[in-house]
């Protein structure tokens, strides 16, 4: 069997989906974990710290091509496989079954979908001013100096995006849109790889729901915070 | 002990073979006894039809207690009707109200093409078995039936897998027409046995290459062919699938 | 008197003897010989896999949308082989032994033994197949004791034994089917056996979804197509099963053996009103623990719970100390119908006796606090542990009758009738399985062979496979081995062209009556002549009027019947106009066997010739003989008879006090 035999099988392209899927739930840790620091109350200094680290250091721009390749993966064989399924059943069903299902177990693409226009919008916002600023017409971001450092000031540019209501907005329905991707997303990933034991099932399943609660109210607290100068 | 009897209006699929198109039809029938099975209350209208020189309802059935898995039938948007773990022959009018109009339509999968009127044929499953459903063994073969002991608990749980009857309703439930559920406890049932070992691999690659042939769609573990299946197999078998195939496709040549 | 063919020799050394000596094809030869198969039940699965993996070119037959539908699935109970993995005392002689008792002594002595012999190699192999039967915590098989033997013999599967052991056939069955050894054809009936010079060599199939007519060559054609139980309408098999292709068979000149031998099956769910179009079987198990009982008073029409324990009749503790609720089949239906017939029947119908769960509860609930030390526990308690035990045992039972009933077992005693099961009689076959129509064979509940009067509990499953696997492939190269010198018969021949026009002639006149009945008000009208008149119980005077009755409804249905749709399409109605214009001359024949046999014995019963007691009469001087019954012509049949010889066990009257 050649890899692309494995990979292009009904099952292989959902293998695609769960191990692209897990890594975004471990980048998504990281990506809550290091804006947490907005809540330092230290002016945004460890924060922009961190950016800086994550700007310039060689690691993690190298996993950050493995980020857009696994983001990229994730949404071609997503809409891929989406609109393969769609082209199973010619003829729908008069009244379709509704009950045996999560309603956004069925609505992964357009939860997705969501999900993608946010992006967009949030790496115009933050990530193409900070790795591609000044480069044609693209905005640059201030700085701040620290111990003869210049550090992008992100934290700034955040305090700027986020008085705008309708941008906060946007990104609380976007961490909306997550919550519910990851709710699906997240136990189904491991079902996909393989985990099919009841015990760590049933376990998996409710770190997924806390996950997937907590770490889109993580992102939304954020802007929300933000907006309110909840941090100083 | 009373009966109570129904009126229903009935809003059933018609087509006359795979090459048309079809379209609903409804029909009122009066004074069904809710004693009466589903399948049944088809034969009143199937009589009634004949009687007054129409053309009867084509549906498929056999054994009408639940464990041919001929029967088919979605039911006001569920396959095999509102019963949970039941097969279309053993729903009974019970589930039905006085007035009620009941959606009667077939299984709708490109894979399942309908023969005539609610018929569709499910040879495609039939073809998923050919590419490895079985142990290899020739008659005269087998070493005593003690002489390989089994775990009670795995003998159970591939009992578990086995009880599937074929029937088609997880295709019929899952929105991407995936047989997924149907695949994964053919496979659970022999990879989960010692005799099914020695072609565990090639089994379930080959099993899974054939369902993609015959047209099915690919499991978004929605669930929905779980809440539907008439034996309640659980879709932990298509998390196990998913462990063999992974195993299999890594390590084969 | 027909030569059923047995070796010479000892009993149990006829079988070995055979294998021994008979012919055998060389694998260069049976590539080019094609073999038919109808029917993918256990029997028709076995043999068509079993054959395949031999090399011979098989083309299979199923009138259901995939093999892994036939009704062999619906058998709930288990399988018997004589393993004794329990060391209880069980042998081949012993299965044997109970074989022949059970079936009143009037099956053939020589295919029973062989039956006994291979029942040991089918678990091994359905066990090698990956067939998932119980076990025990140490791996083992387990085994129950079934249908009142004294023995542990029964290897199950839950109470899914025939589902699980059909898929374990259908898929060695699949598995040739993609080494290309077997051709399967599924929704194709078999319309008729097509004989060349006296010898079967093929058959005309229908295909099913588009009507059309198949021609089929075979060197052989195994009939492996079930029992004919849906004559009485109502019965516990499924809607497809049918006579058709044993009739066809028949009338191309097979012996059709004793068909008045019915088995009417003691724990069913009665019937609720005229829609009803099928019997629900409740497993033998049930009896272990129930009690069966009606009203001490006639017409009593207080609810079950509210009449006291002294105004019930537990009429088969009665009857029976000795078995109590565990007397086979035969004697229970009866019994159960003798109460009803005297008015003590219970529930709408008056057709229905109670099999009460409410002592065996309390019973178990005493046992679980006596296991669990419980102290002082209320009888409420008691019973709420009672009915988790219960629950456990027969749980899936106990749903499927509510569902159907949609009473709640656990509370209120079930109703049970007894209902048509399984059909002993069946195309006479020789110890090689062969009809008497050279080349044609008939495997499984097809053939009369193994049960005589009645079947024991669990032995169907175990005849279906001994018979696909481990007889036919034998016997049948036996026979194919001179064969390899005819040349394959091309289906242009002469005979073909005859056959298949005979078939679309009976199709087309059928079709053209265009009258006003539906085919199944005729097969609701056959059924009750047949189960009113040749059903649990027999006499003369209502056997001749029910000759006369189907008499008259064939020609009915011959004029006024009414097939909707057209030839050559998907057309359900004109499958079952087929099938049911079959049942009606088979139903003519099962009185006619039925009149002639003028004693009771199993489930044959005569009114007129029981003991003083009521129980069946046997008369061993004048009928120990297979009824064997040719067709001639219309309404008329010569009798043969095939002598029953006993020379290891001494026939007794069966006594269950």
């Amino acid at each position: 069997m050649t890899f692309k035999q494995m990979f292009t099988s009904s099952v292989g392209k959902k293998l695609i989906m769960g191990f692209t899927g897990i890594f975004l739930i471990l980048f998504l840790i990281v990506h809550a974990g290091l804006n947490a620091t907005i809540w330092a109350n230290d002016g945004g200094l460890m924060f922009n710290k961190a950016g800086h680290f994550m700007g310039s250091n060689a690691v993690p721009r190298i996993l950050e091509i493995g980020l857009f390749l696994g983001i990229f993966l994730h949404i071609y064989q997503g809409y891929l496989l989406t609109l393969e399924n769609r082209t199973k059943r010619s003829v729908g069903y008069a009244v379709s079954y509704t009950k045996g299902s999560k309603w956004y177990s069925r609505s992964m693409a357009i939860l997705g979908t969501l999900i993608l226009l946010f992006l967009i919008a949030h790496i115009y916002h933050f990530w193409t001013p900070s790795r591609l600023g000044g480069i044609g017409n693209i905005k640059a971001l201030g700085t701040v100096n620290h111990n003869g450092v210049e550090l992008h000031n992100l934290y700034a540019e955040m305090d700027a995006v986020f008085t705008n209501p309708y941008i906060v907005i946007l990104y609380v329905l976007a961490c909306g849109s997550l919550a519910y991707h990851l709710a699906h997303g997240f136990q189904s990933a491991f079902k996909t790889i393989g985990v099919h034991n009841r015990r760590y099932h049933a376990l998996i399943s409710s770190i997924g729901y806390g996950f997937a609660i907590l770490i889109p109210l993580i992102f939304a607290l954020m802007p929300i915070s933000f907006y309110f100068d909840w941090i100083k | 002990m009373s009966h109570k009897e129904l009126n229903l209006k009935l809003k059933v699929w018609r087509q006359k073979n795979a090459n048309t198109s079809g379209a609903f039809k409804t029909y009122e029938l009066n004074g069904i006894s809710e004693e009466m099975s589903f399948l049944e209350m088809l034969d009143v209208l199937n009589e009634k039809l004949i009687t007054e020189g129409g053309e009867p309802v084509a549906f498929d059935h056999d054994c009408r207690e639940g464990i041919c898995g001929m029967c088919s039938l979605y039911i006001d948007g569920k396959p095999h009707g509102p019963w949970q773990a039941n097969t279309t022959c053993q729903l009974h009018m019970r589930a039905f109200k006085d007035g009620d109009t009941i959606t009667i339509e077939p299984w709708r999968a490109n894979s399942f093409p309908i023969v005539k009127d609610l018929t569709v044929d499910r040879s495609a499953f039939d073809r998923i078995i050919q590419a490895g459903g079985y142990v290899s063994v020739n008659t005269g073969n087998a070493v005593d039936g003690n002489s390989l002991p089994i775990e009670k608990e795995k003998a159970d749980e591939a009992f578990a897998s086995a009880m599937c009857i074929g029937c088609g309703a997880c295709v019929a439930a899952c929105k991407n027409s995936s047989a997924m559920l149907f695949l994964s406890a053919k496979v659970s049932h022999l990879a989960l046995l010692p005799q099914g070992a020695p072609e565990r691999k090639s089994r379930v690659l080959n099993m899974v290459a054939q369902m993609d042939k015959e047209g099915f769609g690919s499991c978004t573990n929605t669930g929905a062919c779980e809440a539907a299946c008439p034996k309640e197999i659980s879709i932990a078998n298509i998390a196990r699938l998913n462990k063999e195939y992974l195993g299999a496709s890594l390590t084969s040549e | 008197m027909l030569n059923a063919k047995i070796p010479a020799g000892q009993l149990d050394d006829k079988w070995v003897d055979y294998k021994g000596h008979c012919k055998l094809v060389n694998p260069a030869n049976k590539r080019k010989m094609e073999v038919i198969v109808v029917g993918t039940g256990l029997a028709g699965a076995s043999a068509a896999a079993s054959l395949g993996e031999m090399g011979y070119k098989v083309k299979a037959f199923c009138f259901q949308d995939s093999p892994r539908r036939a009704h062999s699935i619906a058998a709930q109970g288990g399988i018997n082989a004589a393993k004794n993995y329990q060391n209880d005392g069980d042998s081949v002689f012993r299965l044997f032994y109970d074989t022949i008792k059970g079936g009143d002594y009037r099956a053939r002595e020589a295919n029973v033994h062989r039956l006994a012999e291979v029942s040991t190699n089918i678990i091994d192999q359905c066990v090698a197949q990956g067939v998932p039967f119980a076990r025990e915590y140490g791996g083992l098989l387990s085994n129950r004791s079934f249908g009142g033997t004294q023995v542990q013999r029964t290897f199950y599967a839950a109470g899914q034994t025939g589902q699980q052991l059909l898929i374990g056939a259908y898929q060695a069955l699949e598995r040739q089917v993609a080494l290309g050894n077997v051709q399967m054809f599924a929704r194709h009936e078999m319309l008729d056996v097509v004989k060349v010079d006296g010898a079967a060599k093929g058959i005309i199939a229908r295909n099913l979804v588009t009507g059309e007519l198949e021609r089929h060559f075979g060197y052989a054609v195994l009939l492996c197509t079930g029992g004919y139980g849906n004559v009485f309408y109502l019965s516990t098999n499924a809607m497809g099963s049918n006579v058709t292709a044993a009739w066809k068979a028949h009338k191309q000149g097979a012996y059709f053996a004793n068909p008045c031998f019915t088995q009417i099956h003691p724990t069913c769910i009665p019937v609720s009103g005229d829609h009803q179009s099928k019997l629900t079987l409740m497993s033998e198990s049930l009896r272990n623990d129930g009690r069966i009982w009606v009203p001490k008073a006639k017409g009593d029409t207080r609810k079950p719970n509210d009449i006291p324990e002294e105004e019930r009749d537990y009429y088969l503790e009665r009857r029976y100390p000795a078995f109590g609720n565990l007397v086979p089949r035969d004697v229970a239906s009866r019994a159960a119908k003798e109460r009803c017939d005297a008015g003590y029947g219970v529930g709408t119908s008056k057709q229905a006796v109670y099999l009460d769960y409410a002592a065996a509860i309390e019973r178990y609930g005493k046992t679980e606090v006596s296991k669990k030390g419980l102290g002082n526990v209320s009888h409420d308690e008691i019973i709420a542990l009672g009915k988790e035990v219960v629950k456990e045992k027969y749980g899936n039972l106990f749903d499927m009758y509510a569902k159907i009933t949609g009473e709640n077992p656990y509370e209120v005693p079930m109703r049970i009738y007894p209902a048509v099961h399984y059909t002993m009689g069946g195309l006479w076959v020789d110890y090689e399985l062969q009809t008497t129509v050279p080349g044609l064979y008939a495997l499984g509940e097809a053939n009369f062979s193994d049960h005589g009067a009645n079947r024991l509990g669990a032995s169907a499953l175990m005849q279906g496979l001994a018979d696909g696997y481990f007889v036919i492939p034998y016997t049948l190269g036996n026979n194919l081995a001179d064969e390899i010198y005819n040349a394959p018969i091309p289906t242009t021949h002469p005979a073909f062209e005859a056959a298949e026009k005979a078939v679309a002639d009976r199709i087309n006149t059928l079709k053209n009556i265009n009258g006003k009945q539906s085919v199944e008000s005729f097969h609701k009208r056959l059924g009750k002549i047949i189960w009113d008149k040749c059903g649990m119980a027999r006499n003369a005077e209502g056997l001749k009027q029910a000759i006369a009755e189907v008499q008259a409804l064939k020609k009915e249905f011959w004029s006024d019947v009414r097939i909707p749709g057209e030839i050559n399409e998907f057309n359900p109605e004109l499958d079952k106009a087929n099938r049911v214009a079959d049942f009606i001359e088979l139903g003519e024949l099962m009185c006619v066997d039925a009149l002639n046999r003028e004693e009771s014995c199993g489930g044959h019963f005569r009114e007129e010739y029981q003991t003083p007691d009521g129980e069946a009469l046997r008369d061993d001087e004048k009928f120990m003989y297979v009824a064997a019954w040719e067709a001639k012509a219309d309404h008329e049949w010569q009798l043969h008879k095939e002598e029953l010889k006993y020379d290891v066990i001494k026939p007794s009257q069966r006594n269950y006090k």
